[in-house]
């Protein structure tokens, strides 16, 4: 499989010379699914605002199915961007917001509403009954679906998601999670997704990168990673379930 | 008032509320073609913002009968008191239309403005999909305040001769007739309250649900 998104060499500076990521070299295969997961101020978001170059690199690039792309709209349109805010434009019927690509694109009012109706339907929202809503009519949970539908409107070959469900309640959190999962083996894409929710990684990614202080500490297969042995990736698995094996050792002990 | 005052009057009052409209309306057009872009650029170039509006700040501290005389050496504005009143009059519309324009824009959700890059939209149709759409109420609060109080101010470019309602009003003064000072100042009055409701109607109009978080 070959290459769809290729860090070479990518550190990024602030203003203030702290550096946010370092050296990061790495290649992502076409049609895997990535988790980036590590603390909060660890670089993550970061590392995936170079993608679409929300953030450009101090150093180093990053090459999009093996070239350096310098038309960045043209860049952009062909991603997919979910972020856990989910950044519906309020004044934008669901509708309207599902084919702003499309629009930005100038695609016909027909076309539109025929890919924004089969893009509804793909996230598991009635077309007739939310199209014509407007986001603060929706619920946490279908927000959310509504921005996945946005971020595949233009079949993107890569899609970015930053804590796409961080702000969901567990129950609403896992449906989401399991409807994603579906969704991705239906249409094939390039998911790099950041999330500090070590189940959500385990569940949805192929592969599982921890970031630390802007550099790749373990970067492995999904099964592969509770067995790493870096003390990172130790001390995830114990805050992980930590609830769960309280209530193991009181049903062992009474 | 009279039906004999209404009856020699009338077409008078009706004459200079046309005018009184004209000054006013073509004075709004100008601020709004000088001020809207200008407030979208100054969001471009944020470290312009404090300067450039305190200079529309300081304009609109000047004293309005004082600004008409200011104005009346002028070469080109002095032949005809009518361009004087409508400089004068777009001077006082520039704050409030530039700084809501400003404030508008700035105090939308950047996270909607990183999306709108995110997903690939050029910079005009950020600007014309989304930032003039979620700023349009603030931007008509503007255009309100600026309307009512040019309307106002109006009145006092019948001093430099340009017209309008204030006519009516300094004749009334001048020959202690309330009925004419009234005469002017009614229509006036209802020139303002008719605009205030206007405008802010279409400034309810444009505003934005609350925004998604607030409901999460």
């Amino acid at each position: 499989m070959s290459a769809a998104l290729e860090f070479r060499d990518v550190s990024v500076v602030t203003a203030s010379g702290r550096a946010l990521l370092q050296s990061v070299s790495m290649a992502i295969e076409e049609g895997s699914v990535t988790a980036i997961i590590g603390r909060s101020g660890s670089g993550k978001t970061t590392l995936l605002r170079t993608v679409n170059r929300i953030i450009e690199p101090a150093s180093g690039e990053v090459l999009v199915a093996g070239s350096p792309e310098r038309d960045v709209v043209a860049l952009r349109r062909r991603m997919g961007y979910v972020i856990q805010e989910t950044g519906l434009f309020p004044h934008f019927t669901v509708e309207r917001n599902v084919g702003i690509v499309l629009e930005a694109e100038g695609h016909s009012m027909a076309e539109r509403a025929g890919r924004t109706r089969e893009l509804l339907q793909l996230v598991g929202l009635d077309a007739a009954t939310f199209g014509g809503r407007y986001p603060h009519q929706l619920s946490g949970g279908q927000r959310q679906r509504v921005g996945l539908a946005r971020a595949l409107a233009a079949k993107p070959r890569i899609l970015l998601m930053d804590e796409p469900f961080g702000a969901l309640d567990p129950l609403t959190r896992a449906e989401m999670q399991d409807m994603l999962r579906e969704l991705l083996a239906r249409v094939k894409t390039t998911v790099l997704l950041v999330t500090h929710d070590l189940d959500e990684a385990l569940y949805l990614a192929d592969r599982i990168i921890l970031l630390s202080d802007g550099k790749v500490v373990v970067d492995v297969p999904r099964h592969e990673f509770l067995n790493s042995d870096h003390p990172e990736v130790i001390s995830y698995a114990r805050a992980f379930h930590r609830g769960q094996t309280r209530v193991a050792g009181e049903v062992h002990s009474a | 008032m009279s039906a004999p005052f209404l009856a020699q009057y009338g077409s008078e009052i009706g004459t200079l509320t046309l005018e009184h409209l004209w000054l006013t309306g073509a004075a709004m057009l100008f601020a709004a073609a000088v001020a809207i872009p200008a407030g979208i650029w100054l969001t471009r170039s944020p470290r312009w913002a404090k300067p450039v509006i305190g200079v529309t700040n300081v304009l609109q501290t000047i004293p309005s009968l004082a600004m008409f005389g200011f104005l009346l050496p002028l070469p080109w504005l002095g032949e005809r008191a009518a361009r004087i009143a409508i400089i004068a009059l777009t001077a006082y519309a520039l704050l409030p239309i530039l700084r809501n324009t400003y404030a508008g824009i700035r105090g939308i959700d950047p996270t909607l403005m990183e999306v709108a890059r995110a997903i690939g939209l050029t910079d005009l149709q950020r600007l014309f999909k989304i930032e003039l759409p979620l700023a349009a109420s603030f931007i008509f609060a503007g255009l309100r305040t600026a309307t009512v109080t040019c309307i106002g101010i109006a009145t006092i470019a019948a001093a430099v001769g340009a017209g309008g309602l204030g006519e009516l009003i300094f004749r009334g003064v001048a020959s202690v007739d309330n009925r004419l000072v009234l005469a002017g100042a009614v229509p006036a009055a209802l020139l303002a309250l008719i605009a205030d409701g206007a405008l802010g109607l279409l400034e309810k109009r444009f505003k934005v649900p609350a925004p998604e978080s607030a409901r999460s």
